[in-house]
């Protein structure tokens, strides 16, 4: 097919605004509030220059724009070298153990500064029950900031699990947004730069120095609102843009495509991003699969955790503990099935669905009758049953602060979870490095751990094999199980570290490699094409039935049908092999072609059209990762049925895929894996 | 669950300096109809059903109606967000009522100073663990 260019002789051209700055902040989620938070404090004296860009408004933007219903990484009194040891374990023995051991010794910092702020936490009374943040003010609970060491923090959160703290977090991005934004405009303040937070406006691609070789440079990206493009250009930037979601075909492919777990709006653009400019990747090949209640996606967590409630098969099975299935297992993926992380039960919950001992039941009702019974023993009827009503809407409250669309779920079923208990399942594999899950970019680490090799500290911590190209969040790589909280941390040692980069290139000017109207026109190009053949067929602009070219819904739903039938979607229970990935990514490549005829006819469609090219880009690595890696190192997650097993032998060792753009050329290799903690 | 907007109700926030649900949905799907000036979902299919839409309105005009795909109809979710706590009220399709109050906050909005009695960054430790108002756990 011809290959097409932007001419702007059918669509208009948009005004084009060049901005300066020194660290572009490029995400508004915990990550990016984080680093503008921790950056400005360090940059302010110095006047530098901080800019945060974000596709939405920060108030609510980014994974945690709903809320959530808790802090799932706080050490409190833990150690943090168990913290290294639960990561390790849950993401199947190769995680970059400094990165996880740095981010465990700063985490309680940035969850002390979230209650200082305003976010509620639980605390527990005097009597052992727990107390809302309100409760717990007005009961004169202290703030953990104000406690004397961590052994109080320990002794008044209220855990859920090891790591978790219980939250009513219903406001909790509202909150840490408020701090970013004034953050941000005390750094207007020291710099007397007018604007330092644009809302609105989706980036699109990294730019790289003329001059410096492998450097970045700067940005592109356009506002949603009106007809402008951006140009960025700094010496630093964090690509915090979050995870990846809806390149596999989720379950429900009607109006609830956008029901997934992780939030929707997550595109991929970081991972896609940062590949274009050849920052390495590390284990791309990683998947986070979440079992959850099935449609509603509400969480299990607390359910399991913090109520003791236990799921089993249809028959009434703990299908975890089924002889047959973990024998199986055992014979095929080793010493693993023993600690039992997070892909393993998902495997053997589908062992028992693929026998159709299917729906898999959470008996929320025998856990809620059963600590009501606990209550009572202990406070009588009266007091107990008052109790057990205040448990209840904490059940509640787990949903309407993170997932509200499970309540609605339940009242529409007319399911009280107190009374019957409802199904989970394992959903659709979602890309993450933030949560239980570890794709992102090999960085830089803090360099002074004790048994890390030497190569895996390049002066910056966070910083990609880009120079000046820092990461955190989901886009940081092999070190998951972060959460809103490390997030927000990490971000804030991302930041840090970006302004001492900052600082030892004072006199780095950046200046870009590509022709700005080259970019603009590359940018643009999808109204140009949709300008130039609307009126080829009489389809309206909603329906689009046009030989010339695909609109983003479209192409969307094309890349989703490749990824879940050959990629080991949920239409395959997630298996895959060679040849299965092979005949995808020849189909993936006609798609990727394909991208050059995406059309839009408004700004909301342009953003559809590159969200979901970054999709394509992150859905290669992905797809690329798992070819080479030649095992099921996440049996639960994907299988490669050509290769059901674990080979510590071979295989516990990083994979790292790097692109070259110009080339179109992806380079796969294997890279140590180094145990620092016993 | 995508949000609806009910057009009695629904004013164009003319009022207000910006269309509330346009501004805060974190994936561009509410837009505003200029030639009826009320809002609506342009893309359900993409809705994560946050209800930041529902939460901001000032006018209580947008509600959410669970996805075609699998939710039965006569349910409702109705959150009345207030300034340190929120409000949920839940009807079963069956008519069952449940309401919650929950604390959201525990400071006026607007209120955070970021850096009120924080120590001045030490650049000569810019290199090492720690932030600038905290010294990274050691064990």
């Amino acid at each position: 097919m011809e290959k097409e260019t932007c001419t702007f002789s059918y669509c208009a051209k948009p005004e084009v605004v060049e901005h300066e700055t020194d660290f572009l902040i490029i995400g508004g989620g915990m990550a990016g509030c984080g680093a503008a938070f921790e950056a400005a404090a360090w940059a302010n004296p110095k006047k530098i220059r901080i800019t945060l860009v974000d596709k939405a408004a920060t108030d609510r933007s980014g994974a945690v724009a709903m809320g959530l219903s808790a802090i799932n990484t706080y050490m409190g009194g833990n150690k943090v070298e168990d913290y290294v040891r639960y990561v390790r374990n849950d993401l199947m023995g190769i995680i970059r153990e400094d990165l996880v051991y740095d981010l465990g010794r700063h985490v309680d910092n940035s969850v002390h500064l979230f209650e200082k702020w305003g976010l509620p936490i639980w605390k527990k009374g005097d009597d052992g029950f727990s107390l809302d943040g309100h409760q717990a003010r007005d009961a004169g609970k202290p703030l953990l900031i104000d406690c004397k060491d961590d052994a109080e923090r320990e002794s008044i959160v209220v855990r859920s699990g090891k790591w978790q703290i219980m939250i009513n977090g219903e406001s909790y991005k509202v909150i840490v947004a408020e701090a970013a934004k004034k953050a941000l405009e005390s750094n207007r303040q020291a710099t007397g730069v007018q604007q330092n937070h644009f809302e609105r406006v989706f980036i699109t691609r990294l730019l790289l120095d003329a001059n410096k070789e492998n450097t970045i440079a700067g940005a592109i990206g356009f506002s949603v609102r009106e007809n402008k493009v951006f140009i960025f250009r700094a010496k630093a930037i964090l690509l915090v843009p979050g995870g990846c979601v809806n390149v596999f075909r989720p379950r429900s492919v009607g109006e609830g495509m956008g029901r997934t777990w992780f939030p929707v709006w997550n595109a991929g653009s970081g991972y896609a991003m940062g590949a274009l400019v050849g920052a390495e990747l590390v284990q791309m090949e990683n998947r986070f699969v979440p079992a959850r209640f099935k449609d509603g996606y509400g969480p299990v967590g607390a359910w399991f955790l913090f109520f003791k409630a236990k799921a089993t098969d249809s028959e009434g099975d703990d299908y975890c503990a089924n002889p047959e299935y973990v024998e199986d297992a055992k014979k095929k993926y080793g010493k693993y099935v023993d600690t039992m992380g997070t892909c393993i039960r998902n495997h053997l919950m589908m062992e028992a669905m693929i026998r159709g001992k299917a729906p898999i039941l959470m008996h929320t009702d025998k856990a809620m009758a059963e600590i009501g019974k606990l209550f009572v023993e202990k406070l009588g009827e009266k007091e107990g049953k008052k109790k057990l009503k205040h448990l209840e809407a904490e059940a509640w409250e787990d949903f309407l602060d993170m997932t509200i669309g499970q309540a609605g779920m339940w009242a529409a079923n007319n399911i009280e979870p107190d009374k019957v208990p409802s199904e989970i399942i394992p959903s659709e594999p979602y890309f993450l490095g933030s949560h239980a899950g570890c794709a992102g970019f090999w960085v830089s680490g803090p360099g002074d751990i004790p048994g890390a090799p030497a190569e895996w500290h390049w002066g910056y911590n966070r910083m990609s094999t880009v120079n000046g190209l820092f990461m955190a969040g989901d886009t940081c790589g092999a070190s998951g199980h972060k959460f809103s909280s490390g997030s927000h941390a990490e971000g804030r040692i991302a930041g840090k570290a970006a302004i001492a980069y900052i600082l030892d290139h004072m006199d780095f000017n950046p200046t870009l490699r590509e022709n700005v109207d080259d970019l603009v026109a590359e940018m643009y190009l999808p109204f140009e094409i949709y300008e130039k053949y609307k009126t080829y067929t009489t389809s309206p602009h909603h329906i689009s039935v046009n030989p010339h070219f695909i609109k983003p819904d479209q192409f969307q739903k094309r890349l989703m049908k490749i990824a879940d039938e050959y990629f080991g979607g949920v239409g395959t229970w997630f298996k895959t092999s060679k040849t299965m990935i092979e005949e995808g990514l020849r189909r993936l490549q006609l798609l990727k072609e394909d991208a050059n005829r995406l059309a839009a006819s408004n700004l909301h469609e342009l953003l559809r059209c590159w969200e979901n090219y970054h999709r394509v880009i992150t859905a290669e690595a992905h797809a690329r990762s798992i070819l080479f890696r030649e095992e099921s190192r996440y049996p639960g997650y994907y299988y490669r049925a050509d290769k059901d097993f674990i080979d510590d032998d071979n295989w516990k060792c990083f994979t790292i895929a790097k692109y070259d753009a110009e080339k179109d050329e992806w380079t796969l290799s294997k890279r140590p894996y180094v145990q620092i903690v016993s | 669950m995508p949000s609806f907007v009910i057009a009695e109700k629904c004013d164009g926030c003319k009022a207000q300096d910006k269309t509330a649900c346009q501004y805060i949905c974190p994936h561009d799907l509410m837009t505003l109809n200029r030639e009826i000036m009320k809002a609506y979902n342009q893309e359900p299919e993409q809705c994560w059903e946050c209800y930041n839409c529902v939460k901001i309105c000032p006018q209580q005009a947008i509600e959410v109606r669970g996805y075609a795909d699998y939710i039965p109809l006569g349910g409702s979710v109705i959150p009345m967000r207030g300034t340190d706590s929120i409000m949920w009220t839940i009807k079963f399709r069956n008519g069952v009522l449940k309401r919650f109050k929950f604390p959201i906050r525990l400071t006026p909005e607007g209120s955070i100073d970021p850096y009120a009695g924080m120590p001045e960054p030490d650049y000569s430790k810019i290199k090492e663990p720690g932030y600038f108002c905290y010294e990274a756990k050691k064990e």
